[in-house]
């Protein structure tokens, strides 16, 4: 496997930092190396938010992800500042309820594959308000391999541990992602 | 122990509370908030434990001087500025002689700085942490295991020489999570035996003080205990490092995670790089620099500071080797290239 250097990206409050947890609890329970490393600060009030993922096979020096090979964008904002670093070879995915690519002028660089999925406006009508983080996710794991849905399972069960209300409705979020 | 994904502020207060930690005296400041925010949920619940947040950062050193002076294990944590603010406190702690923990999750000054990452209180740490005749043991994790496994060494090495121990971290150590795994080493939580904490006629008086009016005496305190900091460095100097490289890169913490990829990363491509990275860095690992320099033809010491530890780096070795510097400030974290570039400036330069 080579390593996955993932940045998500959108407002506070979207499950920004959430959606990086679990891609680092699935890589944990995948036995690869791990890294989470959130934006802190203003932003878990509402503001712009990122967070870096690392998943490798190997110990991960900087956990900062500058030049993703996978982006997550719930947002125009994000979008436009992160699109363009993208790495050749990458994926991106986009929440384009919030995020206009066609208006804006900035573009992914070649050989980025861009995936366009209205997550918002599916966790709406599908009655899964605050979800739209893991249908992206669930878009991310179908297109990229990312791990067994065993793992993935397994992985949600500890990251809503408490919470168990919250697991059945993530797995939903997570289906119409990959079904996309 | 299964592995499992914590922050590294979190990691650190967990192992404190495991190391027999009782009480933390805390206020709050970006980026340690977690290590505060844990102890006031989990410290109440322990026997004997207790956490208080206090009125100001003044306040809560002076609660750890009268916990640590009472002989129970304590500590307390914040980050640069909250530190200067400590400073004073820190210094009545070691001419007192107490042990306990002090974790500095720094972040970018002076002044008000910024809540980003930061490694330039390396000087206040490990050359004047506070006013008088004193050294601070310094430790240097670079990963959320380190913060858990040097958590534990500081209230071993605290306990063993008496003395106030500093953890010094930075706000991406603080706020990142990492798989962690705790041991099951149980250590004592019994009150110190030197703690003034009531005899009952049953013993003699247990003072804790740092005055001394009487110059004999003062001097045979300071005397003393630089007898132990004299141990300290014979035997508590720890450093993790790449044998016979021609370009050796000196970094600690955060850095040094960067520099090894950047050193792997030449290596890749021919060049006979190699990392030193200090866990200590007061004492500052001197033969350990020495046996990792053997073959070299220069040294690059990283850092995110304007390079506070290159001193340090040039008196360990002589002043016989050259000694670059790259480092970035303002709260940016260096990437790997950055550092690349720079080893590989040496290379032509010192024909390495």
């Amino acid at each position: 496997m080579k390593t996955y250097e993932i940045l998500t990206a959108g407002f506070g409050g979207q499950g920004i930092l959430f959606a990086g947890k679990l891609l680092a609890e699935i890589g944990l329970l995948d036995n690869k190396e791990v890294s989470w490393f959130p934006s802190y600060g203003p932003a878990m009030r509402g503001g712009t938010c990122n967070c870096s993922v690392v998943v490798s096979d190997t110990p991960i020096g900087s956990p900062v992800v500058s030049e993703p090979n996978l982006l997550i964008a719930m947002n125009g904002p994000s979008y436009e500042k992160f699109i363009g670093v993208v790495k050749s070879g990458g994926k991106a995915f986009i929440d384009s309820t919030l995020a206009n690519t066609a208006a804006s002028s900035v573009k992914a660089g070649a050989g980025v594959e861009v995936y366009e999925v209205p997550a918002t406006k599916l966790a709406v009508d599908n009655d899964l308000i605050g979800m739209a983080n893991i249908i992206m996710l669930g878009k991310l794991i179908k297109e990229t391999n990312f791990a067994s849905p065993d793992i993935v399972e397994k992985a949600m069960k500890l990251v809503t541990e408490g919470k168990e209300h919250l697991y059945d409705l993530n797995m939903k979020a997570l289906k119409i992602g990959k079904e996309f | 122990m299964e592995k499992s994904l914590m922050k590294g502020n979190e990691a650190c207060a967990e192992a404190a509370i495991r190391a027999g930690c009782k009480c933390y005296f805390g206020y709050p400041i970006t980026p340690q908030n977690e290590i505060t925010a844990y102890m006031s949920k989990c410290l109440p619940k322990i026997e004997g434990g207790v956490f208080v947040q206090a009125e100001s950062e003044i306040g809560a050193v002076n609660m750890l001087y009268g916990c640590a002076g009472s002989g129970v294990r304590c500590m307390t944590s914040s980050s640069s500025p909250g530190i200067s603010l400590k400073a004073e406190g820190i210094s009545y702690l070691a001419g007192a002689d107490l042990p306990c923990v002090i974790v500095n999750i720094q972040r970018g000054g002076p002044g008000l700085g910024t809540i980003q990452p930061s490694q330039a209180d390396y000087w206040q740490a490990t050359k004047a942490m506070g006013h008088g005749d004193l050294r601070i043991p310094t430790l240097a994790p670079n990963s959320v295991q380190e913060m858990v496994d040097m958590t534990t060494k500081a209230f071993k090495i605290a306990e063993k020489y008496r003395t106030p121990v500093m953890i010094l971290a930075d706000g991406l150590l603080g706020q990142m999570m990492e798989p962690v795994n705790f041991s099951d080493e149980t250590l004592s939580c019994e009150p110190y035996s030197f703690g003034a904490n009531g005899h009952g006629n049953k013993r003699p008086k247990n003072i804790i003080n740092s005055l001394y009016l009487d110059p004999l005496k003062l001097e045979e305190r300071i005397n003393e205990r630089f007898a132990r900091y004299e141990k300290i460095r014979l035997n508590e100097s720890a450093a993790d490092y790449d044998k016979g490289a021609k370009i050796v890169v000196a970094a600690y913490g955060s850095t040094a995670r960067v520099a090894r990829s950047a050193v792997d990363k030449a290596r890749a491509e021919g060049i006979n790089a190699g990392l030193f990275r200090p866990q200590t860095l007061w004492p500052f690992p001197e033969k350990q620099i020495k046996d990792a320099t053997v073959n070299a033809k220069a040294v690059l010491v990283s850092e995110m500071s304007m390079g506070q530890m290159v001193d340090d780096v040039k008196m360990a070795l002589e002043f016989k080797l050259p000694v670059e510097f790259f480092g970035r400030q303002g709260g940016f974290v260096p990437n790997p290239d950055e550092i690349l570039a720079k080893i590989k400036e040496m290379e032509g330069k010192y024909n390495a």
